[in-house]
């Protein structure tokens, strides 16, 4: 019997010869990562056990993006905890004012993630470094403190769930309708406690920005991992960036699964998530009439310079409604610049967005965005749970970058064909 | 470990990290703060309701969303003993093992209500229903988690180990 690309992965940092679903490992971590608010207490826990020195100070990064540019004094006291250790255990991957981004945007910009790796982060949206062929998974600050003093994490091996798309995308679906289709078919936790392991046509298609997309969202249906099969476009988007030499694992086909599921990806309209639950979806054709007060583009979901294209093209010539605001977030500071470059700041600002630095900003309900009582938003996030960007009875409608564009010209719920 | 009676709060499926403790007080890390804004976007009187020993009860997929162990510290420090679902999402289940609050998963979780008095046996893995009179099993605990809770959470775990390879910088 062969192994998943999962259990290969895991199987190599476990030190073993193969791993089957269930069983409990302990396996070497290649990265450990840590943010503004979960690294404080992985650090006060660190601390507490009286462990002096990381693991390795090239393997453990610490990104504060998501209070960042500090909003409040107890953000900043929080960001002020994480930079002073980050000196003084002199760690190579420390980012912060014009070299911040949105963690997960980040590691694989700067290839500090590589395919065949494996590792945690004190975030669930770990998870989107799947994308290149690698292990990645949420954990909680704790395992992120262990993770730091010894460079080990436990881990159940889990069962995979394949997903395959076969065909060709129709125009205007990326890969954030596939992944929204996917959790509205399977549930909000259709795949807990298991690998996601996205294949087919559609999937080889896409590009790196839309498989980022798909496996940052794998834990929205309850997901440990999502990953991809690396190809020549992994390859080519590692090239010039990978810090360490990248393993490429691919699943045997005798592998085992715990289901195999498959779609026809032509059917896939463009998707919307309605409120308060990312597998309430439903396709942009069966929407209905809903106002919209705010647009936000950007996050680990979407904020990459491929989607703040796809948002531009929407806007081009284009104004917000009135009712309107939409807020614009490259989420790095390479993507806005190559967002400045390309011309697509003034696209945006002709369109009457406000444009936030790189940061997470409103996706979580931070700063910089947040919605008033009973108000709705359209965003390119992944979450749209009960009070999750701002007051509890306001709302998130979860869509594609060309979507929340077209929604925001629209005012309502729109597709860019119906503009 | 003990077993105690307390009163059930009861909740829906697909209880959320936001839930739990809502994003706008994740400046802080203080148990207290978080205890006293524990579920309050699902019931804003939790908190001033909720008494040491109770236990909280719900659907499945408990604790989906963010990994914020924020959400677990919220929960220990309001005083819950402990909770009881028919399902946890994964980094929540994790959280809760990893810094000692005990959850039991458990398929009946539906037929305790809330308002009842449940008594809870951790070493059996029994949930005592004293309203309903009912007996209720938990799934068991893997014993690699069970050996986390008896060294004390993952860390001291952990400075078990670092003790014994006794590393330098
Ligand atoms: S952009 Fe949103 S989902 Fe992504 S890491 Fe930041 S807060 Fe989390």
């Amino acid at each position: 019997m062969g192994m998943t690309i999962t259990e290969k992965i895991l199987a190599a940092h476990a030190g073993k010869k193969r791993v089957v679903p269930g069983e409990l490992i302990t396996a070497r971590v290649d990265v450990a990562l840590g943010n503004d608010i979960t690294a404080p207490i992985a650090i006060d826990e660190f601390t507490a056990i009286g462990a002096k020195c990381v693991f390795d100070r090239d393997r453990v990064v610490l990104v504060p993006d998501h209070f960042t540019p500090n909003k409040d004094i107890l953000s900043a006291m929080q960001v002020k905890k994480v930079r002073e250790f980050a000196k003084a255990q002199g760690l190579t991957h420390w980012y912060e004012g014009g070299e911040a981004g949105v963690e997960h945007v980040l590691l694989p910009e700067k290839g500090i993630v590589v395919p065949g790796d494996l590792v945690i982060g004190a975030d669930s949206h770990t998870c989107t470094y799947g994308a290149l062929g690698a292990f990645a998974t949420g954990v909680g600050s704790t395992d992120l403190a262990a993770a730091m003093a010894t460079g080990e994490v436990w881990l159940k091996v889990p069962e995979t769930l394949k997903f395959v798309f076969h065909g060709k995308l129709a125009p205007w679906v990326e890969g954030k309708d596939l992944i929204l289709h996917i959790i509205g078919d399977i549930g909000v936790d259709g795949a807990l406690y298991m690998a996601m392991e996205f294949t087919g046509e559609a999937i080889e298609a896409l590009s790196m920005a839309g498989r980022f997309t798909m496996a940052n969202m794998a834990i929205e249906a309850g997901g440990k991992n999502g990953i991809c099969t690396p190809d020549e476009k992994t390859r080519e988007y590692v090239k010039n960036r990978a810090l360490r030499k990248p393993v490429y694992y691919a699943s045997d086909p005798d592998a085992a699964y715990a289901r195999i599921i498959e779609y026809d990806a032509a059917k896939i309209e463009p998707t919307v998530a309605f409120p308060h639950l990312p597998e309430n979806t439903r396709p942009i054709s069966q929407v209905g009439d809903v106002t919209i007060h705010q647009a936000v583009i950007g996050s680990c979901t979407n904020g990459r310079i491929e989607d703040l294209r796809t948002a531009a093209s929407v806007l081009k010539g284009r104004k917000a409604h009135p009712d309107v605001r939409l807020i614009v977030i490259p989420t790095t500071p390479a993507v806005y610049r190559q967002a400045m470059d390309e011309g697509l700041l003034a696209t945006f600002l002709d369109a009457g967005a406000v444009i936030g630095p790189p940061t997470c900003g409103p996706c979580l309900g931070g700063h910089m965005g947040i919605l008033a009582e009973g108000e709705r938003a359209v965003a390119t996030t992944n979450r749209n749970f009960v009070g999750r960007m701002g007051h509890p009875k306001s709302e998130v409608y979860l869509a594609n970058p060309a979507v929340a564009a077209a929604s925001a010209v629209a005012g309502k719920l729109a597709g860019p064909e119906d503009l | 470990m003990e077993s105690d009676k307390g009163k059930a709060f009861r909740f829906g499926d697909d209880v959320d990290t936001d839930l739990i403790i809502a994003a706008r007080y994740l400046n802080t890390s203080d148990p207290a703060v978080l205890a006293s804004h524990c579920m309050e976007d699902a019931d804003p009187s939790f908190a001033g309701k909720v008494r040491a020993g109770d236990v909280i009860v719900a659907g499945k997929n408990f604790g989906c969303g963010s990994s914020r162990e924020h959400a677990p510290i919220a929960i220990k420090a309001a005083g819950v003993r402990c909770v009881i679902a028919k399902s946890f999402a994964r980094i929540f289940f994790r959280n809760a093992f990893n810094m000692g609050l005990p959850i039991l998963e458990c398929p009946d979780a539906d037929e305790i209500a809330d308002g009842h008095e449940v008594e809870v046996d951790f070493d059996r893995g029994e949930i005592r229903n004293l309203t309903t009179g009912k007996v209720h099993q938990a799934m068991p605990i893997p014993p690699f988690m069970q050996e986390l809770v008896a060294a004390g959470g993952l860390m001291a775990h952990v400075k078990k180990k670092l003790a014994e390879s006794s590393p330098s910088c």
